[in-house]
């Protein structure tokens, strides 16, 4: 089975480009030029010097002591939560930044839920002196404050989206709505691996630096390029398709894609896509969304901002269609004790989006032999407010956590 | 037999009105009485508009409209069933059903064309439904049930699309006036505008032309119809049932208020 798009963006029945046709210029110009664009020994010349001396990668390959002693098994953690903005989010950023430049755009739009995309994106824009706008719904801009200063100071101007549910799902149709607005000097640059193709391959290309190194790094590290599980939270699902690219095609790797679950999966309050969703379309593609039996469209819900859309991109609708992935659901609850976890077990806070990966650990089965990777996909400054705001429960969990 | 869309058009070449509203808005039961409404004031087509939770296309005042519509309870089946004698009331008028894919598809593409097809529909307005897929999956089942799709075009699109766009339909072609969604003014100016819009004109095509997006007055119609047989007015008729008591009278004083 394939897991690349076909030449019209499909993984199986899901993908293609369902757009206005007010968007099929760009969309188009995009598709006809990617490619060719990213096989451009200059831009990648230019990519990977940014992604070394910039962005600062490789990221380390972490091999997580306490924690592994913890779940009885051998974790280590790829700290995507070390790169410049703090999530694995820049890699994208800097990667279409040099893409629209090839294609001549003048102006920068974006999306953002948790803020870690619109930082990302505010930053290679200050970097290449280039206009940015940045649709957030009015929700996450008060959820996730300290982000929005940040693209402030930056220099991006943050328009608070304040249709629908107010999150993710709204911010992108804003962003949308830009974009058709502005069809000519405009580059939508995409935060996950959703929307019309070639979005999904282009963003899951340009995060395959993560699996890349992963294998380099695993090889050096445990004797095999090959680990036994690779573990990453799915909102759109941008780390998890980094994490996954160059395992795809191998077996024995078991992938673990973890979805927020909110307040539990039959709650009313979930962003599970991969229970609760349909095939439909959303933002250009089709995959797999939650929608009312009418196929409107309905508001998912997760404590992590980053989480809470009601699609995921098609490469994972068709990896949980397929199988090749395993989709676990975390709920909010979880997602808190993990945060305090990891902190009081290897000194690092992560991102709450994070989180739901980490604590899909204990739903693993790994033996004490085998090697799981975390993509330690962001860290958990931007979540300071909600860290707050839980403290007393964070604080039990972790002395909890660290007495057992 | 000519499909009623071809057949008004035949009858009139220019000047013509096609007016759009949101099923189910202001009130869940209005679709009737304004589908009457318009067509007795002198709309020459009429689109209907489905709801959607996310209408990309769409400006906030088509937006605000549909998340009305479907508070009051607005869907296919409803919607359906309140269309399923129109045909008696309003006989000529071609009607167009407008919305998005996902919840034709949710309805499902075959059993949807069948019921809008016996309801009395003659075209189905589906902006985010891609050319090559309604090539390979759509047009035999549109076809079918004697469903004319309508497609959108833009400044920016290529004249072998627009072709492409002209061969597969008989119903018209819809010119987006320029970038931007419904209701929102355009930021092209008019130079630029009035070449495309003769750029298209001068292309010979098949298929008649209506001017949508930033359409809304007796002036900005007036304007359109120079350049195309007529225009498509959406975003200002809903404004003007924004809190009107009586719709139905609120949608005739707005359609004179453009013919006359």
């Amino acid at each position: 089975m394939s897991y690349q798009p076909n030449d019209r963006g499909y993984y199986g029945q899901f993908g293609g480009a369902f757009i206005p046709e007010m968007l099929y210029p760009n969309v188009e110009e995009l598709r006809e030029q990617y490619l060719t664009i990213m096989a451009d020994p200059e831009f990648q010349r230019e990519f990977q010097s940014l992604l070394r001396d910039y962005v600062g990668r490789p990221t380390p390959l972490f091999y997580a002591k306490r924690l592994s002693e913890k779940y009885n098994t051998k974790v280590y953690l790829k700290r995507e939560d070390l790169c410049h903005t703090g999530a694995h989010k820049i890699n994208n950023t800097v990667g279409q930044i040099l893409l629209a430049r090839r294609l001549g755009k003048k102006r920068i739009i974006a999306e953002t839920g948790a803020g870690q995309h619109g930082v990302a994106t505010a930053t290679v824009c200050a970097l290449m002196g280039m206009e940015c706008i940045v649709y957030m719904g009015k929700i996450d801009t008060e959820r996730q404050r300290p982000n929005v200063e940040r693209m402030r100071l930056l220099g991006a101007e943050v328009r608070p989206v304040t249709s629908g549910s107010q999150t993710l799902k709204d911010a992108t149709n804003e962003a949308i709505r830009d974009w058709i607005s502005n069809p000519v000097d405009t580059h939508y640059i995409i935060g996950s691996v959703v929307g019309p193709h070639p979005y999904p391959d282009l963003v899951a290309r340009l995060q395959s630096v993560i699996s890349e190194e992963m294998r380099k790094q695993l090889l050096e590290k445990t004797g095999s390029e090959l680990p036994n599980y690779v573990v990453a939270c799915v909102g759109g699902g941008s780390n998890a398709a980094g994490a996954f690219y160059h395992f795809l095609d191998e077996p024995s790797v078991q992938l673990v894609a973890v979805e927020a679950a909110g307040h539990g999966i039959d709650s009313g309050h979930s962003a599970a896509t991969s229970v609760l969703g349909k095939p439909g379309i959303i933002h250009g593609s089709r995959t797999l969304l939650m929608q009312d039996e009418h196929g409107q469209i309905t508001e998912p819900y997760s404590l992590s901002a980053g989480l809470d859309y009601p699609g995921v991109g098609p490469l994972h609708a068709h990896l949980a269609v397929s199988g090749r992935a395993r989709f676990i659901s975390i709920d909010d609850e979880a997602a808190l004790y993990a945060v305090a976890e990891l902190s009081r077990l290897e000194g690092i806070i992560p991102a709450l989006e994070t989180a739901h990966a980490l604590a899909a650990l204990a739903q693993l089965g790994a033996g004490p032999d085998d090697v799981v990777v975390v993509n330690l996909s962001g860290r958990g400054d931007k979540d300071l407010e909600t860290y707050l705001k839980y403290a007393e429960k964070l604080n039990s969990y972790a002395s909890n956590s660290a007495s057992n | 037999m000519q499909n009623r869309i071809a057949q008004t058009f035949a009858k009139k070449q220019n000047r013509l009105l096609n007016i759009y509203f949101t099923a189910g808005y202001p009130t869940l039961d209005a679709t009737v009485p304004l589908l009457e409404t318009l067509a007795a004031s002198g709309a020459d087509l009429i689109e209907i508009g489905m709801p959607f939770s996310d209408p990309l296309a769409d400006g906030p005042v088509i937006q605000q409209s549909s998340t009305v519509a479907l508070q009051n309870g607005m869907n296919l089946y409803v919607l359906f069933e309140q269309l399923k004698d129109i045909r008696q009331r309003v006989p000529e008028t071609p009607i167009l059903l407008m919305g998005y894919l996902n919840p034709v598809l949710q309805f499902g593409i075959e059993k949807f064309c069948e019921q809008a097809a016996a309801a009395g529909a003659d075209g189905l307005i589906l902006p985010d439904m891609p050319l090559v897929e309604y090539e390979e999956e759509y047009k035999e089942i549109f076809q079918r049930y004697g469903l004319q799709p309508v497609f959108l075009i833009t400044p920016q699109t290529a004249p072998e699309r627009i072709r492409r766009m002209d061969a597969l339909t008989d119903s018209f072609l819809y010119l987006v006036s320029g970038p931007g969604t419904t209701g929102g003014g355009t930021t092209q100016d008019s130079g630029t505008q009035e070449a495309y819009f003769k750029r298209v004109a001068e292309m010979g095509l098949r298929n008649p032309r209506l001017i949508g997006f930033g359409i809304g007055d007796k002036k900005s119609f007036d304007r359109a119809c120079e350049y195309a047989n007529g225009a498509i007015i959406g975003s200002a008729l809903i404004r003007s049932l924004e809190g009107a008591t009586d719709a139905p009278a609120a949608a005739k004083a707005f359609v004179s208020s453009v013919l006359n």
